[in-house]
């Protein structure tokens, strides 16, 4: 870890305006925010560690656990909402036997929930890594996770 | 502006009468993220190797989006002497076939197309702009998305882009953000406060440095369009964010846009190099004493920064918190520097003043509300997507004439506009001319263009916790009453829901809901009860029933077998 660490603070000059540009370029190298790459963080950008864990605790990006090897976020926005997104968060938690903000044991999956994810017309979607998923039904997204599973 | 300018766009305008000239068939595939979820990449691999096992010398180009999200992907075919023909709803097996039969066959196939594009029509086939999704609307700050390739700088010039930039270079800085005070520009992001006077105020204030900020946040849930625009035509909001540059003696720029927007931060980052490849950026831009450079920082995922001044603290790394106004922006913003910030619709509207002159923008719209906006249909419609019309247009025209009515032959009961922080409209006031004003008496907003439709499946008590469950986790948790009132607010609306409601309840939470907006020192919480006191208001029978009967008319809400209350108090 530390020599992808040190890789990334690199290009960083060490200032404190840089905390989060830095910490989303750890954790899209590691996946999340270790405990020890973020005091290594401190240290780099010449700020207290409580500063360090303020920023990334305010920020629904950030992760301090790792996630599934598929990061499934289902989107709680008003349009998903009425177009049946409670019930397929309600199929995704039943597939995968996790609930919101949990990690399967096999570290294959984790689920999440996101405020919006902006493909509102196109409602209701989820996003797996970066791919959006559109127009689901509970049908839908059991087709999906088999696929997103056989892919591992 | 330089002669090898001059010379750049001149090269661009002969390279793209060439392309649509040559003789050739082209086919356009919009491959922004509302096709690509709905498959347009693959269209695009399918339409490619077709067009190659046929020996067709036929051009495949990625466009954005033209906001006809239902239909997606999109597909358009132009073949010489014939007008484009848009395609909706196109996947791999159609693709080919469109290949087929109309390339090789001229069968235009017109069952499955949406319209022609241009003047003309063929047979069998509308004009695209006289079908019910599209001849209600204006396409002004749209008018590239969808036809033009993102990536490319020359396309932009070659429909007139930076010409407002080149413009403004000619003129001096007061005649600038006259021109915007005469087109009556007012910003796009909700708060729709006059653009020149920012501008006027960031100019006049004293300061080292100045900067720039276009808030490309875009946090309501059911809003998209400055997506679609950052990902369609990322240098019109590019060109206006130079032009208020200019204007104010800025020097430094930031674009701030979310993380998970990649595709947008993709576009971002080629126009941008295009931009300097150009000499759009940089040290005395295109000969002139100007200086600018703009700078890309990604959100790391907080409603709350779409607030001006928790965007400014977010820029500056720290934790996304508003701050005390005044001092507002544009005396003391980024590190305490005069600052401008403008949502990303705002800056495309300035440059496209400055393109056609003020009196073409403000020849729309309504007497306090110039201009076109850009509304984003979704929910319980038939035709979901971005629409573009001018201010004045009712909700009645965009939910019913252009977004063809309730999805699944239900019927509409509600409509929220302006985000999570606006309220649920009933269809007695959907005649109303919408403007920037025009809402906020009947207890919401436009905001900036969320137009989400509700239908009968949906229960009013549902809706409002949904809104409090956004906003409880959204808050910042600076001010007492928003970060402990939205959270009561959630825990009585789940009592409700659930059937453990009491007799005063509706009391109550109109109560709580003026404390919260009183007592906050942002947007957030000064409009977090908005959905709740609407649906209290427009829909107080569904509560009652929910109160009093333990029932929930629309068939949501389980109620539970527990009298163990959620709220603390």
């Amino acid at each position: 870890m530390e020599r992808r660490l040190d890789a990334i603070l690199s290009s960083f000059a060490g200032q404190e305006h840089e905390l989060i540009p830095i910490l989303q370029q750890v954790q899209r190298e590691l996946g999340y925010l270790p405990r020890e790459a973020m005091l290594e963080v401190a240290q780099f950008a010449g700020v207290p560690e409580s500063r360090v864990y303020a920023v990334a605790t305010f920020y629904a990006q950030f992760r301090f656990t790792p996630i599934g090897r598929k990061h499934v976020m289902v989107c709680r926005g008003t349009s998903c909402h009425v177009r049946g997104a409670p019930r397929i968060l309600e199929e995704i938690e039943r597939q995968l036997s996790i609930k919101e903000g949990e990690t399967t044991p096999d570290l294959s999956h984790s689920l999440e929930t996101v405020a919006c994810i902006g493909a509102c017309g196109l409602s209701p979607c989820i996003m797996i890594n970066n791919k959006v998923e559109a127009k689901l039904t509970p049908k839908k997204v059991a087709v999906l996770l088999r696929k997103a599973g056989d892919d591992d | 502006m330089t002669r090898s300018f001059e010379n750049l766009r001149q090269r661009a305008q002969v390279e793209w009468k060439a392309s649509q000239d040559d003789g050739k068939p082209r086919i356009l595939v919009g491959t922004a993220t509302c096709g690509r979820s709905a498959g347009a990449i693959e269209v695009l691999e399918a339409l490619q190797r077709e067009s190659r096992n046929r020996g067709l010398d036929c051009p495949v180009v990625e466009v954005g989006c033209i906001g006809l999200c239902y239909a997606e992907p999109i597909v358009a075919i132009f073949k010489p002497s014939r007008p484009g023909i848009v395609y909706g709803n196109v996947n791999a097996p159609r693709a080919a076939r469109l290949i087929e039969r109309y390339l090789l066959r001229d069968d235009p196939l017109a069952a499955e197309a949406l319209g022609t594009l241009g003047p003309e029509s063929v047979e069998g086939i509308p004009r695209l702009q006289d079908t019910p999704v599209m001849r209600h609307q204006v396409r002004r700050i749209l008018r590239n998305c969808g036809f033009i390739d993102p990536a490319k700088i020359d396309h932009y010039l070659a429909h007139g882009g930076y010409s407002g930039f080149t413009k403004a270079l000619a003129l001096d800085t007061a005649e600038i953000i006259e021109e915007i005070k005469k087109a009556g520009l007012r910003g796009r992001g909700g708060a729709g406060f006059p653009a020149w006077r920012k501008w006027q105020f960031t100019r006049e204030a004293k300061g080292a440095k100045k900067y720039v900020v276009c808030n490309g946040s875009e946090g309501d849930p059911g809003t998209f369009s400055n997506k679609l625009l950052l990902e369609s035509d990322p240098h019109s909001v590019l060109e206006g964010m130079l032009i208020a540059a200019l204007a104010m003696g800025a020097d430094e720029g930031y674009v701030y846009c979310p993380a998970q927007y990649s595709l947008a931060l993709e576009r971002l980052r080629t126009a941008l190099l295009q931009m300097r490849e150009y000499g759009l950026l940089g040290e005395g831009i295109l000969g002139s004493s100007f200086n600018f450079r703009i700078e890309i920082k990604e959100g790391a995922g907080a409603y709350i920064c779409g607030e001006e001044t928790a965007l400014l603290e977010c820029i500056e790394g720290k934790r996304g918190v508003p701050r005390l106004r005044p001092p507002f922006p544009p005396t003391a913003g980024l590190w305490n520097l005069p600052t401008a910030i403008h949502n990303v619709e705002t800056l495309a509207c300035a440059a496209a003043i400055l393109q056609n002159g003020a009196p073409w923008f403000a020849e729309l719209g309504t007497a306090k509300s110039k201009g076109t906006k850009l509304f984003c249909l979704s929910g319980s419609v038939q035709r979901g997507g971005v629409i573009e019309v001018p201010f004045g247009t009712t909700l009645h025209e965009m939910i019913y004439a252009i977004g063809g009515g309730a999805a699944d032959g239900e019927e509409l009961k509600a409509v929220q506009t302006g985000g999570p922080g606006g309220g649920y409209l009933p269809p007695g006031l959907w005649d109303t001319p919408v403007d920037q004003d025009s809402l906020l008496a009947f207890g919401s907003s436009t905001g900036s263009g969320g137009v989400v439709a509700v239908d009968r499946r949906s229960c009013a008590v549902d809706l409002a916790r949904n809104s409090l469950d956004f906003a409880r986790r959204e808050c910042c948790g600076q001010c007492v009453p928003c970060r402990l009132g939205t959270r009561q607010l959630f825990d009585i609306l789940v009592d409700i829901a659930e059937g453990r409601g009491r007799p005063q309840d509706m009391e109550l939470l109109v109560e709580l809901s003026e404390g919260i907006k009183r007592g906050s020192l942002c947007g957030l919480g000064q409009t977090a009860p908005n959905a709740l006191l609407s649906t209290i208001r427009y829909f107080p029978d569904e509560y009652r029933a929910h109160i009093g009967q333990r029932r929930c008319p629309a068939g949501v809400c389980r109620m539970a077998n527990s009298s163990q209350l959620s709220r603390t108090a």
